[in-house]
């Protein structure tokens, strides 16, 4: 089975340990949540794994589907499968979408090969329509000027047009209204399948009301401290993260 | 694609190949008065223009290097080792056939003929001192227009040339175009007769093929009342270690009503000192544009002006100035208006690469006495590496309370989380880095005709290749 697995990660920041000894698999066909409150090393897990130059491992793997990923550039990851969506998505001045697009889809062709402009279009109206998205939003600037659910739907956009093997979302419900959270989860739902593995990074439950997710997992100062079936995000949610610090010691369930 | 090596290969050099090429016509080095009389007694010119070209040689001595300006890298030139003149001594040719191989060669591997055939309405390439070629479609020819090397047209059509020529752009009006006056060869003249509007671009590109050699072409181009024209140049030239020299003078006349662009593509090999005068006058109602895009050179300084003469002209310069690392690109505009009811609009963005410097000087002059003036100007910078640098010299003065000015300036950095977010997509950080340059020129090279914004999207390319690492 196609997998991501990490290893007893241990991460850095500027000599600061974020990830203090994390395991976690996940494989195509899934989509686990991982929830934890503020600073429990969420956004950084996502960041280390897409290969963020910032952040340094000094302990423990993440391998893909056997292979350790560490020593890959980011765009050496992005090319064997491997999105991220961003909680904060970066603006392109004078970079369409289109072109940006383009590119992306390019750069994992063999080299020496083109693009074909024709199919390529075809392919992302496709993708467009399914996700809601108008025609104009092909000539913008990427992420310029686009509001927070813009952004976040042009993330989905971008999954969507790369058909990876493994996307993590980081907080790609942070700071949408409900009709936003609705559609960018729509879009989610309509992805996912038995080609993709999904790690769905998120502070609140709800989420999880319109993408349920397989597996749920807990993570608190840099470890997860416990993993289950949907009903734990309920849970949480009815008990709240301090719950967990009463817990603290019992072992890690496994899924 | 493997059967292409070949054209890559030239690509990555741009217009870093020479063939030796020998030249008949040689002035030797150095420049002294008898430079000029060589230059004067091999073209055959008339006694008015050696007077001219040696009082221009005694402004040239007389004036010291501008080093307070762009900086002390113009003491690098030596003007004592400089080749001023070289030429086969042969007639420009009409027809590829007829131009020797070697120099025909070039412009081929330059792809200049096969633009020709393709989209333009006339071409004139330059090789060292002289044109090599020149010719312009028969149906604009019949219109009346008249496209020639200035060396011919100042035999062929004196009346027309000496009526503008110096008129708009002064002797001493700087040290290089004093230096461009005494030593001047080739360039093109262009007049285009009253209510002619000439549909395809005419082109002339300039080809430096000699070491420690300087090439000073002088173009002036008329356009006639409610005439117009699109002009393109560009130019190249081989990687030697000795600096070579560039220096041209260019002077656009646009009459009542006529419109003038003028567009420049040049990448220069990095020992190039480009040290170029570009003025242009503008009569009522008439529209001079520069479209001006600078890479490559050791040091560039080039502020393409207008003269606003007359009432509702407009100026604009459109500039994008690539500075790679060691180089020195310092550009801008010059907007003097001298009527009422002229406007005026700059825009200026540089790309700074590794220790690369630009520099953008703006002058814009309204004078107390006109009405309903108006500027704007908008210069942005982007820098690439943290030993890059740019500076900004924008000298507005609008005086007077019926006019108008507008002015903004921004540096930006292409940031990490930029780049990590475009890799995070499948890029490269050199295809990412390229992919941001190209998006902060992009509203700029949509103005340049299709065939030069490919080319220019393929040098920004090759330039932002080497910057990360």
């Amino acid at each position: 089975m196609s997998s991501i697995v990490i290893q007893d990660l241990h991460v850095s920041i500027a000599e600061k340990e974020i990830i203090r000894g994390l395991s976690l698999e996940f494989s195509k066909g899934e989509i686990h949540a991982v929830m934890g409150p503020n600073g429990s090393g969420k956004s950084t897990l996502a960041k280390v794994m897409a290969g963020h130059p910032d952040y340094q491992v000094t302990e423990g793997d993440v391998l893909m589907d056997g292979v350790s990923i560490l020593e890959m550039e980011p765009d050496e990851r992005s090319r064997k499968g491997l999105f991220m969506a961003f909680q904060y998505p970066m603006e392109i001045p004078g970079v369409s979408n289109a072109n940006f697009l383009r590119a992306a889809v390019q750069a994992r062709l063999p080299e020496g090969e083109e693009l074909d402009a024709i199919e390529f279009y075809q392919r992302l109206y496709e993708k467009m329509d399914l996700l809601d998205i108008r025609r104009e939003f092909t000539a913008r600037s990427v992420n310029e000027g686009f509001s927070g659910g813009e952004k976040k739907r042009n993330e989905i956009l971008q999954l969507a047009m790369l058909e990876p093997a493994f996307a993590v979302l980081d907080e790609t419900d942070s700071g949408l209204d409900i009709d936003a959270l609705k559609v960018v989860a729509n879009g989610v739902n309509k992805i996912r399948g038995p080609e993709i593995g999904i790690l769905l990074i998120t502070h609140y439950q709800r989420l999880l009301n319109y993408i349920v997710p397989d597996f749920v997992h807990v993570m608190s100062e840099g470890r997860i401290v416990r993993s289950g079936g949907k009903e734990l995000a309920l849970e949480l949610e009815s008990k709240g993260y301090d719950w967990l610090k009463e817990k603290k010691g019992e072992p890690v369930g496994a899924n | 694609m493997s059967t292409e090596t070949n054209s890559i290969d030239i690509d990555r050099n741009v217009g870093n190949f020479f063939y030796n090429v020998r030249s008949t016509r040689d002035a030797g080095v150095g420049l002294t008065e008898k430079t000029i009389d060589y230059i004067v007694d091999v073209k055959k010119e008339p006694e008015w223009l050696r007077e001219f070209r040696k009082n221009a040689y005694r402004v040239f001595n007389s004036k010291p290097l501008p080093t307070h300006w762009a900086g002390d890298e113009l003491k690098e030139i030596d003007f004592d080792v400089i080749r001023y003149y070289l030429a086969s001594g042969e007639a420009a040719k009409r027809t590829w056939e007829e131009v020797p191989e070697d120099i025909k060669r070039t412009f081929e591997r330059l792809g200049i003929p096969e633009s020709e055939r393709k989209f333009l309405a006339g071409v004139e390439a330059q090789f060292d001192s002289e044109a090599v070629y020149s010719n312009i479609k028969k149906a604009v020819a019949d219109q009346g227009v008249i496209f020639m090397g200035s060396t011919d047209a100042l035999k062929e059509r004196p009346e027309l040339f000496r009526k503008w020529f110096g008129k708009v752009i002064p002797t001493a009006d700087n040290k290089f175009s004093a230096l461009n006056s005494a030593v001047f060869s080739g360039g093109s003249f262009i007049y285009v007769p009253p209510g002619v509007k000439v549909k395809h671009p005419l082109q002339a590109y300039f080809r430096i093929n000699a070491e420690n050699f300087g090439q000073f072409e002088r173009t002036l181009i008329i356009a006639d009342e409610g005439s117009e024209v699109m002009y393109m140049e560009g130019c190249t030239a081989p990687k030697f270690t000795t600096a070579t020299l560039h220096s041209a003078v260019v002077e656009l006349v646009a009459l009542p009503g006529a419109k003038i662009q003028y567009i420049t593509v040049q990448n220069w090999a990095p020992n190039v000192f480009n040290l170029v005068t570009k003025r242009g006058l503008a009569m009522e109602e008439a529209e001079i544009k520069w479209i001006d895009c600078n890479i490559g050179s050791r040091l560039t300084m080039k502020y393409p002006g207008v003269v606003l003469k007359g009432r509702k002209s407009r100026g604009e310069v459109i500039s994008i100035a690539l500075a790679g690392d060691g180089q020195h690109q310092d550009t801008g505009a010059k907007m003097v208006h001298a009527a009422d009811e002229t406007t005026s609009n700059i825009v200026s963005k540089s790309i700074s690469i590794g220790k690369g410097r630009a520099t953008y000087r703006g002058l814009v002059h309204v004078p107390k006495h006109l009405k309903g003036c108006k500027n704007n100007t908008e210069c942005d910078a982007l820098l690439i590496n943290s030993t890059s640098r740019t500076d900004t010299y924008p000298a507005i003065t609008v005086r007077g309370t019926g006019n108008a000015t507008q002015h903004e300036a921004s540096v930006s950095q292409i940031s990490a989380e930029q780049i990590f977010y475009m890799q995070q997509r499948g890029l490269s950080e050199g295809q990412a880095m390229s992919l941001a340059v190209n998006g902060f020129v992009n509203d700029l090279v949509r103005q340049f005709p299709m065939e030069y914004s490919v080319e220019l999207k393929r040098l920004i390319d090759l330039e932002m290749e080497g910057s990360v690492g």
